[in-house]
């Protein structure tokens, strides 16, 4: 390999250095019929799942077809979504939050051939490339995390199970026969990079076991300090061992009070957690964001551990898919997942799902713990 | 011939939904042809080693990345995560595996021609692989090698004239919703207001000088597609103030059935005829509507929850008076707990130059970084020092809109001042009044 330079300068950094210019102007980028329209739309529909059309004061129409995607994208791939909407869309597109591609056309008869184009491409391995769904009462794409594809905290890999979840729901991203949205997302450490409190059904991986001490380099790479001020339960102190024959300084974790968060392991690369035998995930359940009909909440954990299982998380997918599937057919129309177990009341959740409950669910974290015991003999045999 | 027998990840390639196994070969594949005879500046085989690494962690149930090593481009404390393989001779393509956040543009709209800039920035200097899109919002390029991210930034300021991302302790990526571009709900330009105040505070997002993160974001109405309210510190969400605008000819036509409900959002399943009593008036949170042939709202009561709006979006739109709620504190559970935001500013108008937002966030700024300790999200410094104090530092009223219900405890903290006497007495005259 030969270098090649930018024309970056390592002698002079400062020369011809451009900084604090910010992203790119979404004026730059906007498709014509969206920048001739802006704050100006009456309306819009959802034609079939996936196609919507906004329809402008003015009657000017944009089609947005929406497309599935693996957030894990190779430019080869966006070269394809690039070819696609330069193709049909004059070169514009878009992402969405939950990490779905759209792409926007001006008439009906563009959106059809668009779409013609799009169903029929295909990964060599036979899954579908530009999947289109994901709009209304469905499920759309599943917000995730990097896994073991990138990070060094998980207690699961992101893009498996999801891939593995969003085969087994597919059916749900295609149609809108939910009652109202869900909406999934996976966190693989409890950081929770995205908003998997907050979403109907969510996946958090968890690790199980304390963190195990590397007495050979924790002084070296660690603050001893940070490590214990790290730890919101107070398990880690200050010590003394031996070492080789020697006295070194480290941290001895009192395990009983440990709760597996990692934190210590993110203040100090001496503290490992992760475990094979230990790491897996929780579900969680009845969270959400939109301000519609009743407030936003966080989610609920109503399985307390699911192991990891490679390379399709049978256990995880099928619990998705049953908690799902009882929901469906038990909710009212608009109901989101969690105002539905609030109506009918946690008990009757577990009673229907026929998940079992066990004594890791009910909360033991502190002050807001007790406003969620029951202070009441109103309850459902 | 793939580098790496991956039984366990070739399971992951059937079924519907896009395989990312499939996309990450279909990249080793085209970067070992190599057809355009790219000289590549990072390894050739990162993504057929990526693929080995994760079988590996595959079988073994888990992960073989480092701690994050300090790597990043000078003059900037974030951008670029440091990222190393604990398997480097078995996978020398990722034994330096770095990620470079690029702030993406507001709304995620993208022309061709950028991307596929990034993308021959990307395939000549990285792995090729990306995120579309991080978390956060960046447009995240997953894996090159520390000697390419001077290069990267150079040629991302100098040919894309785009900028990087944050991470660490300070302003991460601002991120919005679509918005006024493309939806009737929006009561604000969610574009706009995310890429000026992205702008305006480049020096926060580039230079750790906070507690820990803080992260913008923001929702156009209170269907909160980006869930600003849960993702992020400082949660902006439209609103608006005066009376939801009723076309009664329009609800007729709903009645009636010439359109479809929720836009057709539930059209795949027979929930019968629409029923405007029951779908729309009893489902109303607040139990402010009625229909007697007309459809009558009675706003003083109505708490914007946007559901009759989402059934019936050509009969009822938001009202005039648009602007925006300010929410504050949302975190993921590390470490007390996972929390949403919480009301600060229950409505502001959202114009340029947004001074009056501004104003709020610098206020919440000086103080968070005067009182929030090492690590600690401005959710938890709200709750450690109390909401009130969140209030005396923004200047903003306390007012009822603040709290579902008020204190159900009398401990209650009084200023010096609002006590009549104030609080300096003198234990002679107590004790004339009272016997030891
Ligand atoms: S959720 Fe945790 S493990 Fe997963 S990517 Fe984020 S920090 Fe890493
Ligand atoms: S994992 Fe969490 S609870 Fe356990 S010792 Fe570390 S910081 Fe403390
Ligand atoms: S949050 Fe509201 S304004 Fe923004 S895209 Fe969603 S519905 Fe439209
Ligand atoms: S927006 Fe919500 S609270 Fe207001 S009238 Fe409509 S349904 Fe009722």
């Amino acid at each position: 390999m030969a270098f090649i330079s930018s024309g970056y300068n390592p002698e002079k950094p400062m020369e011809g250095r451009i900084t604090d210019i910010g992203p790119r102007s979404f004026e730059d980028f906007y498709p014509p019929v969206i920048k001739r329209n802006k704050g100006k739309w009456d309306y819009h529909e959802i034609l079939e799942p996936g196609i919507l059309v906004h329809v402008a004061e003015n009657g000017e129409k944009c089609f947005t077809v929406r497309c599935g995607a693996a957030r894990l994208m190779s430019v080869s791939l966006i070269r394809e979504a690039c070819d696609i909407a330069d193709k049909h869309c004059g070169g514009h597109l878009r992402w969405t939050t939950r990490n779905n591609i759209e792409f926007m056309v001006e008439n009906e008869a563009a959106m059809k051939s668009l779409v013609a184009d799009l169903k029929d491409r295909k990964f060599a391995g036979g899954s579908n490339k530009f999947p289109i769904g994901g709009t209304g009462a469905a499920i759309s794409n599943m917000i995730h995390t990097q896994g073991w594809v990138h990070c060094h905290t998980p207690a699961m890999d992101a893009s498996g199970p999801v891939k593995a979840v969003m085969d087994e729901v597919f059916d749900y991203f295609q149609s809108m026969k939910l009652p109202a949205p869900i909406r999934l997302a996976l966190a693989c450490c409890l950081n929770m990079c995205g908003a998997v409190h907050a979403s109907d059904i969510g996946i958090v991986g968890i690790h199980r076991k304390p963190p195990i001490v590397d007495n050979e380099v924790l002084d070296n790479v660690c603050e001893i300090p940070l490590a214990v001020a790290a730890c919101p339960t107070g398990a880690i102190k200050p010590t003394k061992t031996d070492f080789d024959g020697k006295k070194i300084n480290s941290v001895s974790v009192n395990e009983d009070r440990c709760m597996y968060c990692g934190n210590c392991y993110t203040m100090c690369p001496a503290l490992p957690l992760a475990d094979y035998q230990g790491d897996g995930c929780v579900i969680m359940v009845g969270g959400k964001v939109s301000n519609r009909i009743s407030m936003p909440k966080l989610a609920k954990v109503v399985v307390a551990y699911i192991p990891n299982e490679p390379p399709r998380w049978p256990t995880l997918t099928k619990a998705i898919k049953h908690i799902i599937e009882v929901y469906s057919k038990n909710a009212k129309k608009y109901e989101r997942v969690g105002e539905w177990a609030e109506r009918i009341g946690w008990e009757k959740f577990f009673e229907l799902t026929g998940l079992e409950f066990t004594h890791h669910l009910i909360d033991d974290f502190r002050d807001p713990a007790y406003y969620t015991w029951r202070q009441s003999t109103q309850f459902k045999f | 011939m793939a580098k790496h027998p991956t039984p366990l990840l070739d399971q992951l390639e059937t079924g519907p939904w896009p395989s990312f196994v499939s996309d990450i070969k279909q990249e080793a594949e085209h970067r070992s042809k190599n057809p355009k005879g790219i000289d590549f500046q990072a390894p050739q085989d990162c993504p057929a080693d990526l693929l080995g690494v994760l079988e590996l962690s595959f079988k073994e149930k888990e992960t073989h990345w480092k701690h994050g090593g300090i790597v990043g481009v000078f003059g900037y404390g974030g951008g670029v995560i440091g990222r190393y393989c604990d398997k480097p001779e078995e996978f020398p393509g990722v034994a330096h595996f770095h990620t470079v956040r690029i702030n993406q543009p507001a709304g995620k709209y993208y022309h061709t021609d950028y991307l596929r800039g990034v993308c021959d920035i990307w395939e000549l200097r990285g792995s090729g692989l990306t995120n579309m899109h991080g978390s956060t919002g960046d447009l995240v390029l997953l894996g090159t090698v520390t000697p390419q991210l001077e290069e990267i930034f150079y040629d991302m300021t100098h040919k894309l004239n785009t900028d990087l991302g944050g991470s660490g302790g300070n302003l991460r990526t601002p991120a919005d919703c679509l918005g006024q571009s493309r939806c009737e709900f929006a009561c604000y330009d969610t574009q706009d207001l995310c890429h000026t105040l992205t702008n305006d505070y480049q020096d926060e997002l580039h230079r750790p000088a906070f507690p820990y993160k803080f992260k913008f974001k923001f929702d156009g109405c209170p269907n909160s597609c980006v869930a600003a309210l849960a993702r992020s510190d400082f949660s902006v969400v439209g609103t608006w103030k005066d009376d939801i605008q009723i076309d009664q000819a329009k609800v007729k036509a709903y009645v009636g059935g010439e359109f479809k409900p929720n836009a057709g959002a539930h059209a795949g399943r027979d929930w019968g005829k629409f029923d405007i009593v029951k779908e729309v008036i009893e489902r109303c949170p607040t139990k402010c509507m009625s229909f007697d042939g007309a459809l009558k709202i009675d706003n003083a009561n109505c708490t914007r929850c946007m559901h009759c709006i989402n059934v019936m979006p050509r009969a009822l739109r938001v009202g005039k008076e648009k602007g925006a709620s300010i929410l504050l504190g949302a975190k993921a559970p590390i470490l007390d707990g996972a929390q949403l935001s919480s009301l600060l500013v229950p409505f502001v108008p959202v114009e340029k130059p947004y001074t009056e937002i501004k104003e709020v966030i610098e206020n919440i700024w000086d103080w968070w970084m005067e009182e929030g300790k090492n690590r600690e999200r401005v959710g938890e410094t709200m709750k450690r020092l109390s909401f009130q104090k969140l209030l005396e530092v923004t200047n903003i009223k306390p007012v009822a809109q603040h709290v579902k219900e008020p204190r159900s405890n009398p401990y209650i903290f009084f200023r010096e001042d609002e006590v009549l006497g104030g609080w300096t007495r003198d234990i002679n005259e107590f004790r004339k009044r009272h016997a030891r």
